[in-house]
Parts: structure tokens; sequence; C-alpha cells
């Protein structure tokens, strides 16, 4: 069973249906209870850094997630799933994320539009199972005014160009994150659930 | 690169998507829901769906749709129309709108964008703005349908927003809409070169030229049309290759 946190902001149902449509048992959580069982678990992005964090906290999530890392079970980020993994963020002053990636969050600064809204292309940098049958040079969904600076560039997967070229996947050991929405980048965004589902049942049959 | 956005509109009155005819007469075009499948396996880059319904007894309806929608495509989705305040963005933002848009709302109450934002972040927020020109050479901003003129500067109003937490700006021509003659492509310019958060252009396209027109000359982040997509004169796809052979950067 795919777990998928909820902290209370938008409508999960969808990555839900997604990982249900390839045939994976996927259920909405919004208590840490039953994680420890779970076969891989789903951080989404909705809403602001400092906000999400408090929702985590709050709801108990936040030692839950560390130590379901540490037991070497998959976990997928998205959005700002990604950006929680890191140390801290600039949005809306400094705050602190999970830390369990080195690294920080900040905000565009560029000519470009910000936020950067709509569909654009990844530079894959490392291939990784996560990215089985995706190109580099595939347009992805993203939204977002932040973006994550690792310490370490050997967790990079994908870089995305707007202004500058920014980590739009990362990948290491057993933590998978993406900056762009799969749920919402219709059928090569289903290829990234789909992957998901597959690592996670291989790790259960291990 | 970013792509360029292409995005259709979807009208809703009472549940059912409308088409107007002589810009008047509602005619059914069938089942949101429907309509957003289509549009997801045509590739659209993102949906609209605005609710035009006139009543406030039928206006849960647009709830349900949203929810519908969300659990069925896999394509972003803002809805808009008749949001008074953070109880509505948040019904819709729980049903699985990715965006929620608001006219009438944020010109009567500015504090609601920020509130928006702080809950949901910058990036859901959209605030759509009707504008109409002024014998003095500008624009003014129209509230409730077009029906009541606020006397407030567009462009004004669009730094303002940008400014109280907006992520994007849904920017339409009353004097373009419905005409099938182009977007008010001085309008779009002023605006999106004003602010620094993307702008949609809206009002008037009758033809793939003038969606190319809306990126090239009105400098807008995405284009959105109506009729032309509803009627199925045009595909997603046609428009795509044929900005592509423009230079437009497009999805593919």
């Amino acid at each position: 069973m795919i777990q998928i946190i909820d902290y209370g902001r938008g409508n999960l149902n969808n990555v839900k249906k997604a990982f249900n449509h390839f045939g994976y048992q996927a259920e909405i959580i919004d208590k840490p209870n039953s994680i420890k069982d779970a076969s891989g678990l789903v951080l989404p992005g909705v809403g602001a850094f400092g906000d999400s964090m408090t929702c985590l906290n709050d709801q108990g999530f936040t030692d839950v997630i560390k130590s379901f890392v540490q037991s070497g079970k998959p976990l997928l980020g998205i959005c700002l799933g990604l950006q929680l993994l890191f140390e801290s963020s600039d949005e809306f002053g400094s705050q602190k994320g999970l830390g369990i990636l080195k690294g920080h969050v900040t905000r565009f600064k560029t000519d470009e539009k910000v936020p950067h809204i709509g569909w654009n292309q990844i530079e894959i940098k490392k291939s990784t199972h996560l990215l089985d049958g995706i190109l580099s040079g595939s347009y992805f969904y993203f939204v977002h005014s932040y973006y994550a600076i690792p310490e370490e560039e050997s967790i990079i997967s994908t870089t995305t160009d707007y202004g500058l070229s920014f980590t739009s996947a990362i990948e290491y050991k057993n933590i998978f994150a993406t900056q762009f929405h799969p749920e919402k980048s219709q059928r090569i965004g289903l290829q990234i659930i789909k992957n998901f589902g597959e690592i996670c049942a291989n790790h259960s049959s291990n | 690169m970013l792509a360029k956005r292409i995005i259709p509109c979807l009208d809703i009155n009472q549940g059912r998507v409308v088409k107007g005819v002589n810009f008047v007469n509602l005619v059914d075009a069938g089942d949101p829901l429907e309509n957003a499948k289509f549009y997801d396996e045509e590739g659209a880059d993102e949906i609209i769906f605005l609710d035009i319904t006139a009543t406030s007894d039928k206006r849960d309806m647009i709830f349900d749709i949203a929810k519908q929608v969300a659990d069925n495509i896999y394509t972003p989705f803002t809805v808009g129309g008749g949001i008074r305040n953070v109880e509505d963005m948040r019904r819709l933002v729980k049903a699985g709108a990715d965006k929620v848009s608001m006219n009438s709302a944020a010109v009567k109450n500015p504090e609601i964008i920020r509130q928006g934002a702080r809950i949901f972040g910058t990036q859901c927020i959209v605030v759509a703005i009707d504008a109409k020109r002024n014998d003095k050479g500008g624009f003014n901003v129209f509230i409730k349908g077009g029906r009541e003129n606020t006397y407030k500067d567009a462009i004004e109003w669009a730094k303002q927003v940008e400014e109280l937490g907006a992520g994007e700006i849904m920017l339409t021509s009353m004097d373009r809409d419905g005409t099938r003659q182009g977007y008010d492509l001085e309008l779009t310019k002023s605006i999106s070169e004003a602010v620094h958060i993307p702008v949609i252009a809206s009002g008037g396209v009758g033809e793939m030229q003038h969606l190319l027109e809306g990126f090239t000359l009105g400098k807008a982040s995405a284009v959105l049309a109506a009729s032309i997509f509803h009627f199925r004169e045009i595909s997603i796809k046609q428009v795509r290759d044929y900005l592509r052979s423009q230079n437009i950067s497009v999805k593919n």
C-alpha cells in the first residue's frame, strides 16, 4: 500500500487515482499511525513552505517521515514536497524544512515571470528508475516560485531552464522527488507515477 | 524552455457547458466532464472553467464539477466565477481545482487576494480583469460580468493585484470579446509589461493568427480561447503545430 500524506490543503485524489490506474493500491492519510506499514510514501506539495511545515508538525508527521526514510523504503516528494526535504527555505522569511537532504530553497531571481507556471522541459543528468521511459526534452507541468539548491550535485537527476538552470528532480538512495507535478502532466506524468509504483513493489518483494 | 500555454475556456451555467451564439443566446454544449476529458485527450496545457450561473442556489454545482474533473483528468485546471470569500476558494481547492480565479470579489475586497495567497500559495490565485477602453486612451476595470464600471485604471489594478499576491492575471478585453477580431494587443502588452506575473490573454480570438499575436505582440504567457475550440473549428494540435511553425515554443 502506497500512502499519500494529506496535510489539509489540496485534493490528492488524482495522485491516488493515478496509482490505482496502474493497479497499485494507494490511500490518502492525514494521521501518521500506519506509515510504518506503507510500501512507499508520497509527500505532495501544496501551499506555502512554512505553513506546510507547521501542518506536518501539528499532525505529527515530521519524525515519522524521517524514520520512514531511514527504514530504506521509497519516498516520493512532489513540488513543495521536494523542497520540504531540504534544510531551509527563504519563503516568507527564513523557514526550517525536514532537513533529510542538505541544501536550501530559494526564490527565482530572474527577468522571467514568477511564478514559473506551465510546461517546461527536463534535462536528464543521471538515468534513474523513476525516469524509466522518459527522455531529455520531455515537458512536465510546473507551478512554483521557489527551487531547491542541493549541496550535493550528485543527487540531481534532472535540471530545467528558467532564466537559470535549476534542479527539477532528485534521487538519493530511497529518496525520489520532482519539482514538477507528475499527477498534472498528462500521459508522461503518469509514467513517473507508474515507475514509482514499481519501485515500491520491487522494494517490498526484496 | 518554458512552453507558451494554450488554454480552452469553458463557460458553465447551472452545471452545463454553454456556448454563446451571437453573443447572447446560450446553447447547451454538453457535460463539463466530457468536455474536460476531450481537452485532456487533446493535450490542452490547462483548462479554465468559468461559472456564469446567475442564480445563487445553483452555484454549488460548480464544486461537484471541480471534483469530477479532478478525479478524471491529469490536466491542471482553474475555476472562476462567483467566488466570494476564502471559504469558496477552500472548497474549490479541496474539490481539486489547481487555481481559483476571482474578479468582482477581488475588486470589492482586495485583501481576499492576500488571504488566499497566504493559505493556498500565490500560484493558486488568479485575478481576472475585464477591461474596456475609455475615451482618454486608457482602460477601465469592469466587474459583475462587465455590467459595472469601477473606473479603476486596469494597469494600476494589475500592479496592485500582483503586489497583493496574485500569481497570475487573466485579462479579457471587453471591446474584443466575442468579436473574433483578435485580442486587444495594446491592452495585453501594457499589462504584460507592467507586471512580473504571467498574463493570460483573453477575448476576441477568431483564428490561429490571433493566438500567435497574443504571444508575439501582446507578450502574453498564455492564450485563452473559447468558441474556436468549442465549435471544433480548430483543434489544440493544429494550434500547436501552427505556433511551432512560427517559432513559438510549445509543448509537444
